[in-house]
C-alpha cells in the first residue's frame, strides 16, 4: 500500500498526468481510499500501449493533429514553395467550404448519423440566395437569409424522414441527395449565375482579409472559424451538446435519462442544414458564381473531413475541431501535392489510406476500453 | 386490506401510511391480462422485494407504479396523495426514480455527466442563463459527495467515462443518480441480471446502504438468495394480482417458490401486508 501510495505521489509531479487522469488511465483513489484495491492496482498495470489507446481515447483530436503537422512538414521539406505565407493562406482559403460542410456533418454523425446530401443542400442554398438577387429582385440581404432558410428547412426535412418516418439517416440524405440536387437544376434552368450578376452582398465572403506576415486569408474563413468557435462551445458548455453526444452515444439511456431523443435529433438536422445553408454563402464567396453543378463531391468530402478528424461514425465520441484538423489535412494534401508538381492521383491514394487507418484507429480505440 | 388506511388524522390507529400505494390495478393487452387487480403498498424506509414467475405481471406492475405504463383502472397514492403518471419522467419529478437492468448509462460520457443527464445544472448568473453554459465543476464536485455519502469510494474521478468502469461500477453509477434524485422512491429493476458474482455484492451492499439513509427501495430480482439477503418484505405476485407478503424470516426459500407457483396458498395472518417496524 505504501509503495503504491509513494509512486502514485511520484507520478502526479509528471506533466502529462493530468492528462492520463482525464482519460481514466490513473485515478487518485490510491492517496485517497484506506483499504486496497484490486482494480486499481490493475490499472497500474497497463502497458504503454494502453495507456497510449487511453489518452486516445480521451483526445481524439490528437493523432490527426500530428498527422496534420507532419503533411505539413513533408510538403515543406519537399518544396519550399508549400510553405510560403501566400501559399498557407490559399490552402484556408480553399479548405473554407469543406470545412464549414464537415462542422455540420460532425453534428450529424456525433448523433450516429450521417448526411449524404449536405452538399447539394448547400448548392441549393447557394442558387436561391443567387437567383432571388439576380431574377427576382429581392435585396441582397433578405435574399442570403432566405437561401439560408431553405437549408434549414432542408435539414428539418431530413430530420423529420429520420424522427417521425423512421428511416435510417444514409437513406434518407441519399433519397435528399437526388431530390435537392434536381431541385437545384430545376430551379436554376442549368445556367450559372456569374460574377457580375451577383448581389454584392453574396460576394462579401470572398473579399480577402490581409493578416501580418503575408497570410491572406477571406471573411469567408473568419465565418467558418466563427462557427467552429460557437459549436465548440455549444457542444461543450451547453445542455444541448451534452445531449447530442448521449444520443448517439446511447439512445436508449438517452431515453432513461428522460431526454426527448426525436426532438434533439430534429434539432441536429435542421441546425445542420443552416450550416450547410452558410456553406453555400461562403461556396458563392470562394468560386465567385453560384452554380448548379459546383460541389459534386462536397458530401464526401465532409464526411472524410470528419472521419480523419477523429470523430466516430457509431456516434457519441468526437470534437467539432477534429473536423478542422480533417479538413485541412485534406486540403494541405491536395496543395501540397499540386504545388509539388506531384501527380493529383496520389492525393486520392493519401486520403483513401488516411479514412481507413482514421477508421482503424477508432475501431481499436473504442474496443479495448470498452 | 389491513395496510391501507391513508386517513391517520383519526389518532387511535398506529398504522403507517404507505410512501407508494397501488390499489386494483388492471393493465390488459389486448386479450392478454398482465395486471388483475394487483395490490401493492411500499412502507417508509423498508427494501420491498417484487417477485414472480415469467409472466405474473411483475414488470407491469413496477412500469405502472414508474409512469413506463398507464394502468387500465386502479388508484395509486404517493404519500397518500392519487397520482397517475403518464410518462417516466412524471414519476421522476414526483421523487420514484428507476434504475434499469440493462446498465442504462451513456458509456462514452463521464460519471458526472451521466448522473446529470436530462437535469443538468447551470451556471449562475449571466453565463449560466445568457450563454446557458453547465456548472461542469459544481456537477462533478456533487456526484462525488454523493457516491462518498453512498459509500462507493473507488470511484473517485469523475470526469472519467463510464465505459472504463466494471458492470458492477457502471450499476453504481446508476444507484447514484437514482439516490441523488430520488426523494421518494428508489425501483431497482433486476439491478444485478448482468453482474458478476462479487459486482453483485456491491450493488447489493449500496442498496444496503439505500436502506440505512431511510429511503424505500422496490427491488425485483429473481434471484431468491439475494432477495432472502437485502429484503425487509417480499411482494409475490401471481397471476397479475399480489399472491402474498411475507417476510424472509417468515418463510423459507422453497416455500416461496411455491406460492410463486400457486402450489402453496398463505393465509392472512401468516402475511406482512403492514410495515415491518
Amino acid at each position: 500500500m505504501t509503495y503504491l501510495t509513494e509512486r502514485s505521489a511520484s507520478r502526479r509531479r509528471v506533466w502529462f498526468y493530468p492528462l492520463l487522469r482525464k482519460a481514466g488511465v490513473v485515478t487518485d483513489a490510491t492517496a485517497t481510499t484506506a483499504g486496497y484495491d484490486a482494480a486499481e492496482e490493475f490499472l497500474d498495470r497497463q502497458s504503454p500501449i494502453q495507456r497510449l489507446q487511453g489518452i486516445l481515447h480521451a483526445y481524439p483530436w490528437l493523432s490527426p493533429a500530428v498527422v496534420l503537422v507532419v503533411a505539413l512538414i513533408i510538403f515543406s521539406s519537399i518544396t519550399s514553395l508549400f510553405a510560403q505565407p501566400g501559399n498557407l493562406g490559399t490552402i484556408t482559403q480553399q479548405t473554407a467550404v469543406t470545412a464549414t460542410l464537415a462542422l455540420g456533418q460532425t453534428l450529424i454523425i456525433l448523433t450516429a448519423g450521417i448526411d449524404l446530401s449536405c452538399g447539394a443542400v448547400m448548392v441549393f442554398s447557394s442558387m436561391v440566395m443567387a437567383k432571388m438577387a439576380f431574377d427576382q429582385g429581392v435585396a441582397g440581404l433578405p435574399a442570403l437569409f432566405l437561401g439560408i432558410v431553405v437549408g434549414g428547412l432542408a435539414g428539418l426535412i431530413n430530420g423529420l424522414l429520420v424522427t417521425r418516418v423512421n428511416l435510417p439517416p444514409f437513406i434518407v440524405t441519399l433519397g435528399t441527395l437526388g431530390i435537392f440536387t434536381s431541385l437545384t437544376l430545376l430551379y436554376a434552368t442549368g445556367r450559372t449565375v456569374r460574377n457580375r450578376e451577383l448581389a454584392d452582398e453574396l460576394k462579401w465572403l470572398g473579399k480577402p482579409v490581409l493578416l501580418p506576415g503575408g497570410f491572406t486569408i477571406t471573411y469567408g474563413v473568419l465565418v467558418m472559424i466563427a462557427l467552429y468557435l460557437v459549436f465548440a462551445y455549444v457542444l461543450r458548455y451547453t445542455a444541448w451538446g451534452t445531449h447530442v453526444y448521449a444520443v448517439g452515444d446511447d439512445p436508449d439511456a438517452a431515453r432513461l435519462a428522460g431526454i426527448q431523443v426525436n426532438r434533439v435529433l430534429l434539432s441536429v438536422y435542421a441546425t445542420a442544414g443552416v450550416i450547410f445553408g452558410i456553406a453555400g454563402w461562403v461556396l458563392i464567396g470562394r468560386v465567385n458564381a453560384a452554380s448548379p453543378n459546383s460541389g459534386i463531391d462536397a458530401n464526401l468530402d465532409s464526411i472524410t473531413a470528419v472521419v480523419i478528424g477523429g470523430t466516430s461514425l457509431f456516434g457519441g465520441r468526437g470534437r467539432v475541431f477534429g473536423s478542422l484538423i480533417g479538413a485541412l489535412i485534406v486540403g494541405v494534401v491536395d496543395n501540397g501535392l499540386s504545388v509539388a508538381g506531384l501527380d493529383e492521383a496520389y492525393k486520392r491514394l493519401a486520403i483513401g489510406t488516411l479514412i481507413i487507418v482514421a477508421v482503424t484507429a477508432d475501431q481499436w480505440i473504442r474496443r479495448a476500453r470498452a | 386490506m389491513t395496510e391501507t388506511t391513508t386517513t391517520t388524522t383519526g389518532g387511535g390507529t398506529s398504522t403507517v401510511q404507505p410512501v407508494l400505494e397501488g390499489r386494483g390495478l388492471v393493465k390488459t393487452y389486448g386479450r392478454v391480462v398482465a395486471l388483475d387487480g394487483a395490490d401493492f403498498a411500499l412502507y417508509p424506509g423498508e427494501v420491498l422485494a417484487v417477485i414472480g414467475d415469467n409472466g405474473a405481471g411483475k414488470s407491469t406492475l413496477i412500469k405502472a407504479l414508474s409512469g413506463a405504463e398507464i394502468p387500465d383502472t386502479g388508484d395509486m397514492f404517493l404519500d397518500g396523495q392519487p397520482v397517475s403518471f403518464k410518462r417516466p419522467t412524471e414519476a421522476r419529478a414526483m421523487g420514484i426514480e428507476t434504475v434499469y437492468q440493462t446498465l442504462a448509462v451513456a458509456p462514452a460520457l463521464d460519471i458526472a455527466t451521466n448522473m446529470y443527464l436530462g437535469r443538468e445544472v447551470r451556471k449562475p448568473g449571466p453565463l449560466g442563463s445568457v450563454f446557458r453554459m453547465l456548472d461542469g465543476a459544481g456537477m462533478r464536485k456533487s456526484a462525488k459527495a454523493q457516491m462518498t455519502e453512498l459509500g462507493i469510494g473507488t470511484l473517485q474521478n469523475m470526469a472519467q467515462a463510464v465505459e472504463t468502469l466494471s458492470g458492477g461500477q457502471r450499476q453504481a453509477v446508476s444507484v447514484a443518480r437514482a439516490a441523488a434524485f430520488g426523494s421518494k422512491v428508489i425501483i431497482l429493476d433486476e439491478p444485478t441480471a448482468a453482474l458478476g458474482v462479487r459486482e453483485s455484492a456491491q450493488v447489493l451492499r449500496l442498496i444496503q446502504n439505500l436502506r440505512e439513509r431511510g429511503m424505500p427501495v422496490i427491488l425485483i430480482s429473481h434471484n431468491m438468495p439475494q432477495v432472502f439477503e437485502v429484503a425487509d418484505r417480499i411482494h409475490v405476485q401471481r397471476l397479475g394480482k399480489r399472491a402474498a407478503v411475507i417476510t424472509p424470516k417468515s418463510v423459507s426459500i422453497t416455500d416461496v417458490v411455491a406460492i410463486m407457483t400457486g402450489a402453496l396458498q398463505v393465509p392472512a395472518e401468516d402475511q406482512m401486508l403492514g410495515p415491518v417496524r
